[in-house]
């Protein structure tokens, strides 16, 4: 037997032991602890505030830690940092790149970040005098497809290269490299405790990484196509992906294994995006066919829909103290709903 | 710097390795019962359930998003 294939039949001996470790613990569902639960209410949020002023598609959104102030990124090739409570622009970004993925702001509001076909992520300090360039990120081989700050000197970014990086702001260099998916990374998040992360990719996996030593956990299966979008739940012992296979799955990062899955016979468009309620009870998820569907986690049954949106639902997000949630469209708006 | 590789020049052989020593890695995780996850997880959510706004509601006169009638006030 060849090197290659004695490789390969040992990846799967341990593959097969994986599985079975999984069903040992796979003693009930959440379906079954969960019977007990009320379910929750028919959820009907209201759209209160439209917020306009992109010119073109929408790709990213992200809410300040002051759960007032946002950053929205357009392939009009703009940052648009918005006071959700008056709707007003505070800052207008030109980016060099308009073929923008994604944005994000650092937990201090000093600073935003964006990329996306430019395989760049550009940094910038939007309290300087006017908006000055801080760190042009030049090192993934493919597009940036997300970024998340750990603080004024970290960023995590995820790339079409297959990578995740976690950068020092302060050199602009890269700290450490996130190997092992076999397809494009198209989103991360970062654990409540900034211990670890979780990336979802296109090869159908998502897998949690030691965020210092670079080391990959464990790996989550089960999807049949890309993970396009990702979120922590707040205890950080659950994650929640969204994929274009049309589902969303609840993974146990201590069952290290499904334990919910949430899709609809009827629904045949992919999860573009997803966010969580504060206590974690509902999910918000953006898919391609125009609307927000809202998910009770426990139960898996459909309470809600936003609809208002005239194109696909690319970005959502949930400020830190739950009173809202936000929606970003192709069709250039991003609504708040609560 | 932990983790350098040019996936660019790994070769199959490289990538087969890669995935074998990630799954020895994996197999040895100590996995917790589903129901004491479930449950912990259920409660955890549930905690947290009656001050979630977008589970509960929200008064108009607390909602910062609300829609800003015209007009100015004069302090």
């Amino acid at each position: 037997m060849g090197e290659m294939d004695t490789l390969k039949k040992e990846a799967d001996g341990l593959k097969a032991q994986i599985e079975a470790a999984r069903k040992a613990v796979n003693d009930t569902t959440m379906a079954a602890v969960a019977s007990g639960v009320a379910a929750a209410p028919r959820v009907q949020l209201k759209n209160r505030k439209t917020l306009k002023g992109h010119l073109a598609k929408i790709y990213g959104l992200h809410w300040s830690a002051d759960n007032r102030h946002m950053v929205s990124a357009s392939q009009d090739g703009k940052l648009l940092i918005w006071d959700t409570y008056t709707g007003n622009k505070v800052y207008a970004i030109p980016l060099k790149s308009s073929w923008v993925m994604s944005c994000s702001m650092a937990p201090s509001g000093n600073l935003v970040a964006s990329g996306g076909l430019d395989n760049m992520c550009t940094v910038v300090n939007i309290k300087a005098a006017s908006p000055k360039t801080l760190r042009e990120l030049d090192a993934h081989e493919g597009y940036l497809s997300h970024s998340r700050f750990l603080s004024d000197t970290e960023l995590l970014t995820a790339s079409g290269d297959t990578t995740c990086c976690l950068w020092d702001l302060e050199t602009g260099k890269q700290k450490v490299i996130y190997k092992s998916h076999v397809g494009d990374c198209m989103c991360l998040a970062v654990s409540p405790d900034q211990n670890t992360f979780i990336s979802g990719a296109c090869d159908s996996t998502a897998k949690l990484w030691d965020i210092r030593d670079g080391g990959c956990k464990q790996t989550f299966i089960g999807h049949t196509s890309d993970i396009n979008a990702i979120a922590f739940y707040p205890s950080g012992t659950a994650v929640i992906t969204g994929s274009d296979d049309c589902t969303l799955k609840m993974y146990d990062l201590r069952a290290d294994q499904e334990v919910n899955g949430y899709q609809d016979a009827a629904l045949n468009a992919g999860v573009t995006s997803v966010s969580l309620s504060s206590s974690g009870r509902l999910i918000f998820a953006g898919y391609d066919n125009f609307n927000c569907n809202i998910w009770d986690s426990l139960k898996a049954e459909k309470v809600g829909v936003l609809s208002g949106h005239d194109n696909r639902v690319s970005c959502i997000g949930v400020p830190d103290d739950g009173l809202g949630v936000c929606t970003g469209s192709w069709d250039s708006f991003l609504k708040i709903w609560n | 710097m932990p983790g350098v590789i040019n996936m660019d020049e790994l070769t199959d052989l490289d990538k087969a390795k890669m995935e074998r020593d990630q799954k020895k890695i994996e197999v040895k995780l100590e996995r917790w019962m589903m129901s004491k996850c479930c449950t912990e997880f259920m409660e955890a959510v549930q905690a947290g359930v009656e001050e979630d706004t977008l589970v509960k509601g929200i008064a108009e006169d607390k909602n910062p998003f609300k829609e800003l009638k015209g007009g100015c006030v004069v302090c």
